[in-house]
């Protein structure tokens, strides 16, 4: 089956694409700044992450991207502001297991996978099938909140780049704290 | 049309005719990326699976029938394909590569090793393709000489204003014939003159210029012609590089293996002939075979007809956009047929190329988005990407109609 495009442009993400969230940019340092790039379209994004102890105290991006890596953006800002770095950790990993669940979509099988971020390579799926996926994926759901709207992207691997440009720019930035 | 019947030019290509994807089924795809790569007529996938049915063998070694048919072939190939850009010596002028990138990437490792000195300048232009950027950036981190790049205007016409002291110590000019994101057909003819006068040769990138028009090495006047079979009809995996016999003698080998050598010892080899001394290895065989084949159909046609006919396509496209769209689409590059080819690359409104060819796609057209591997050009035109349809012989009037609705389904989504 061919899938939908209302799959990929809900409405909850054009919202976030028209009216990004917490755009623009923070004093670096003593904010970090951390630079990402989708090597496919050429799309670029800034991340200036303020973390004061373990919190996140304040997020800016300044992105230049399509509707899918934008609103993903954006959303990831809202959900991870004000928020304990081992929180965002969690929101990070449920996340990167709903963006590698389009293997078992595919196959018409709603068992998710848990592994890495599909960064690099479009067709990139991971085999490490969890027969308890379905629990798992609730589980995440309502931690992920409306960025489960950003599901139906599973479905056209190609953009799946688009929206992890942003979380893959926002594990660097941690990384950077150490 | 006033001359070709593309609808029964259509039919000779059988992917035209499938059908595309989304929910409902779109009849027809429509393919609008032949700058990418073009797709093949059936007499081109029949001859390759003809040889590969009948006279698959290796080339120039076996005593065999079928050896020395497959060699013929081959050869026949390089005839066919020199006589096609018009090369006053086919048979030793024309080297078999994989691609073009790799035909830039001989002269730039062989010729460039030879001829280039830490003082030299490679001069260079913004709109020019990674292929023909990458290869002498590799060498002139290895030699240390200066890059240089003509700039271009706003509308995508390269500046030469200042050639003759932007050639002060050049020894190569590198110049795409036709960008494939501006569409910008560039006549080098007065770089070449310049260039010659300064004691520079001119390598000409033919990939989108070749597969349109009709080219002649000598008018043309450059020292090196590259171009690639999969933009012409034919199919991947073979890419072609034309240089005149003294210049091609004078250079070493590239890579190095069997079938390039005269004779090896354990203490070293002798090259063999030209072109064959550039051919190490296993040659696209099948693939040059299918490439003979897309040359037949191009000259059948005739590349005249085929320039008159994207001349119209290309005045259709902008009048037929402009009166839907107006202002909310704007097209790089040149506005003039004369000057350009069938290459848009535009931007509709403020919509995301990706999001712009993911809607087209659903609708069964297909547009390129992304760099278009000329990132330097993309900076330039102060954009990251653009969306990019692009045409060839089996595209009509209708493909642009159904690309404006196509588009009117992304002012659906995006408002
Ligand atoms: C102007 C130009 N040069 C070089 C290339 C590289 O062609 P290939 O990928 O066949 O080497 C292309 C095609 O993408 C091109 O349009």
């Amino acid at each position: 089956m061919t899938p939908d495009l209302e799959d990929l442009y809900r409405e909850i993400i054009l919202d976030h694409y028209r009216n990004p969230r917490n755009t623009g940019e923070l004093k670096s340092p003593p904010a970090i700044r951390t630079v990402g790039f989708n090597p496919l379209c050429g799309d670029e994004i800034t991340l200036y992450l303020d973390i004061e102890g373990d919190i996140l105290k304040d997020v800016k991006i300044d992105i230049r991207g399509c509707s899918i890596s934008q609103s993903s953006a954006s959303m990831m800002s809202e959900a991870i502001k004000g928020k304990h770095i081992a929180e965002i950790q969690q929101f990070i990993q449920s996340f990167k297991s709903m963006m590698s669940v389009h293997k078992a979509q595919l196959a018409g099988d709603e068992t998710s996978t848990q592994g890495k971020l599909a960064d690099n390579d479009p067709g990139e799926v991971d085999d490490n099938l969890d027969d308890d996926g379905i629990v798992e994926q609730t589980l995440e759901d309502s931690k992920l909140g409306e960025l489960t709207a950003l599901r139906g992207v599973v479905q056209f691997p190609v953009r799946i780049k688009c929206a992890t440009l942003a979380w893959n720019t926002l594990i660097q930035g941690l990384e950077e704290v150490g | 049309m006033a001359q070709l019947d593309i609808s029964s030019i259509k039919k000779d290509f059988p992917l035209l005719s499938q059908g595309g994807p989304g929910k409902k089924g779109v009849p027809r795809l429509v393919y609008l990326d032949s700058a990418a790569t073009s797709q093949l007529p059936l007499t081109v996938i029949n001859a390759m699976e003809h040889y590969y049915s009948t006279t698959h063998a290796n080339v120039h070694r076996g005593v065999y029938t079928i050896a020395e048919e497959a060699t013929r072939l081959f050869e026949d190939a390089r005839l066919k394909v020199g006589e096609f850009i018009n090369a006053p010596n086919p048979e030793r002028e024309i080297v078999f590569t994989k691609n073009v990138t790799e035909s830039i990437n001989l002269v730039a490792q062989s010729w460039g090793r030879g001829n280039l000195k830490p003082a030299d300048v490679v001069l260079l232009s913004e709109m020019e393709h990674h292929a023909n950027i990458v290869p002498w950036q590799i060498m002139a981190s290895q030699i240390g000489f200066e890059i240089r790049y003509l700039k271009i205007t706003d509308d995508g016409y390269l500046i030469l204003d200042d050639l003759k002291r932007q050639l002060d110590g050049v020894k190569l000019v590198g110049i795409t014939l036709m960008s494939n994101v501006l569409g910008t057909i560039n006549d080098i003819s007065e770089i070449v003159a310049m260039a010659h006068d300064a004691g520079a040769l001119v390598l000409a990138d033919g990939a989108q210029f070749v597969p349109h028009l009709p080219t002649d090495v000598a008018q043309i006047g450059c020292d090196f012609l590259a171009f690639t079979g999969h933009k012409m009809l034919g199919p991947t995996g073979i890419g072609i590089l034309w240089a005149p016999t003294d210049i091609l003698d004078k250079m070493p080998p590239f890579l190095g293996g069997g079938e390039m050598i005269a004779d090896v010892t354990l203490e070293g080899f002798r090259p063999t002939e030209i072109p064959w001394k550039f051919e190490a290895g296993t040659p696209p065989i099948a693939e040059a075979v299918g490439l003979l084949e897309a040359v037949k159909y191009l000259k059948n046609i005739g590349m005249s007809k085929i320039r008159e006919h994207e001349i119209e396509m290309i005045e259709y496209t902008f009048d037929h956009l402009k009166k839907r769209f107006g202002d909310d689409l704007s097209i790089h590059g040149p506005k003039d047929a004369k000057h350009r080819g069938g290459v848009f690359s535009f931007a509709y409104k403020d919509v995301h190329p990706h999001d712009l060819a993911q809607i087209l796609d659903s609708e069964g057209i297909c547009i390129r988005a992304g760099h278009h591997c000329a990132k330097p050009l993309m900076r330039r035109l102060g954009v990251t990407s653009t969306a990019r349809a692009s045409v060839y012989i089996y595209n009509d009037f209708n493909d642009i109609v159904a690309l404006g609705d196509g588009l009117g389904k992304v002012k659906d989504i995006f408002g």
